[in-house]
């Protein structure tokens, strides 16, 4: 089968509608299908990465936890919109630590989130053979 | 790429971001709602110099749906669904700003 | 052109699965394939066979099985995604039986399968279009 540029383009925030959930559950399988996978954080889809998600309040499941295990599954290439995060008054800083270890580098831990400016947005988007939005 | 965009950008911001996000060559199709950006006075400066360019269309039906079809803004090209596909067609990869 | 579809809202509430639908009808009737409709989120609802529509107004469900959307093999190429569906009690008779459900409402044009199915479609097909809220 042949390798295709899939993004996953997320722009909403976690729990008040099941689009970010679902999209990971999309993620998930894809992983299974050996295609070239990115992730996009834009608008209120930077929530979905903020660190420190605490569901215990409204019956719901924390599904933040999940993106942790992406990395095993070579799905480590995470951006976010900078402008996104300006403008929420969020920074890099707030987002969970998601890693990866690179086995071409003796499995060194290495970063799978990219804060990136939406010009750099466009240029990774247009390089893409499918965008999925949710 | 073609861009669609499906939101009143007076009730959401998906028009924004994606023109936020828009490389040189793509173009945006606005349908169902996004097509409230169209007329004239939704008119965003960036929607209306994309739209000299030749780079900005919209659904035919959806205008007409909504009783807009007088207050199209200048440059603006209309299509049908069968031109919606073409420009699915002639595209390239389409990402849907929903 | 191979094109597929992915629909994230349910019929009747969004626009989205009509718009779909017409843009269907249109790639089909300008000589193109439609490889696979996936119906995600909310839009697994747009499978069930028990929707009941005022009579002046358009029937999306059976709009969608008169495209007759089908691979080589006859199976019909609107496809409902599993997880999503049985989270919204959408159920064909296989999976009510599976889990002790004494009904099922899949109607016959589309069927239940997984999320593989999306993935596979953006793959085999030359152009994916997504049509959601």
């Amino acid at each position: 089968m042949s390798t295709k540029k899939f993004m996953y383009l997320n722009r909403r925030a976690p729990y008040g509608t099941v689009y970010a959930l679902e999209s990971l559950e999309v993620v998930l399988i894809a992983a299974a299908f050996d295609q070239d996978v990115s992730l996009a954080f834009m608008d209120d889809g930077v929530y979905q990465l903020v660190e420190g998600q605490n569901t215990d309040g409204i019956g719901m499941k924390n599904f933040s936890k999940t993106f942790h295990a992406l990395g095993d599954y070579d799905i480590n290439q995470f951006f976010v919109s900078a402008e996104s995060l300006t403008e929420r008054g969020l920074s890099a800083d707030d987002l969970m630590p998601l890693v990866w270890e690179d086995e071409d580098d003796d499995w060194a831990e290495k970063p799978s989130v990219k804060v990136v400016s939406n010009v750099e947005l466009s240029k990774l988007m247009s390089e893409q053979d499918v965008c999925l939005s949710f | 790429m073609l861009h669609t965009v499906n939101k009143s950008s007076f009730e959401r911001n998906s028009l924004q971001s994606c023109l936020n996000a828009i490389d040189d060559s793509s173009v945006i199709l606005l349908i169902e709602d996004g097509v409230i950006s169209a007329a004239n006075n939704a008119n965003s400066s960036m929607l209306a110099e994309l739209a000299t360019q030749g780079r900005v269309f919209a659904l035919q039906g959806d205008i007409d749906a909504r009783g807009i079809s007088s207050k199209v803004a200048d440059n603006i090209k209309l299509v049908d669904y069968a031109g919606f596909v073409d420009l699915v067609v002639e595209h390239g990869t389409a990402v849907s700003w929903v | 052109m191979k094109i597929s579809i992915q629909i994230n809202e349910g019929p009747y509430q969004h626009q989205a699965s009509d718009t779909a639908y017409q843009f269907a009808k249109a790639a089909i009737a300008k000589g193109h394939e439609i490889f696979r409709v996936f119906f995600y989120h909310d839009g697994v609802d747009n499978a069930s066979r028990f929707t009941v529509p005022p009579q002046d107004d358009r029937n999306v469900v059976n709009n969608w099985a008169s495209l007759d959307i089908k691979n080589a093999d006859g199976e019909p190429e609107l496809v409902v995604c599993v997880a999503a569906a049985l989270r919204r009690g959408m159920l064909d008779e296989g999976e009510a039986d599976k889990n002790g459900i004494d009904g099922n409402n899949i109607h016959p044009a589309f069927r239940i399968s997984g999320l593989g199915q999306l993935i596979e479609a953006g793959i085999q097909s030359d152009r994916l279009v997504v049509f959601g809220d």
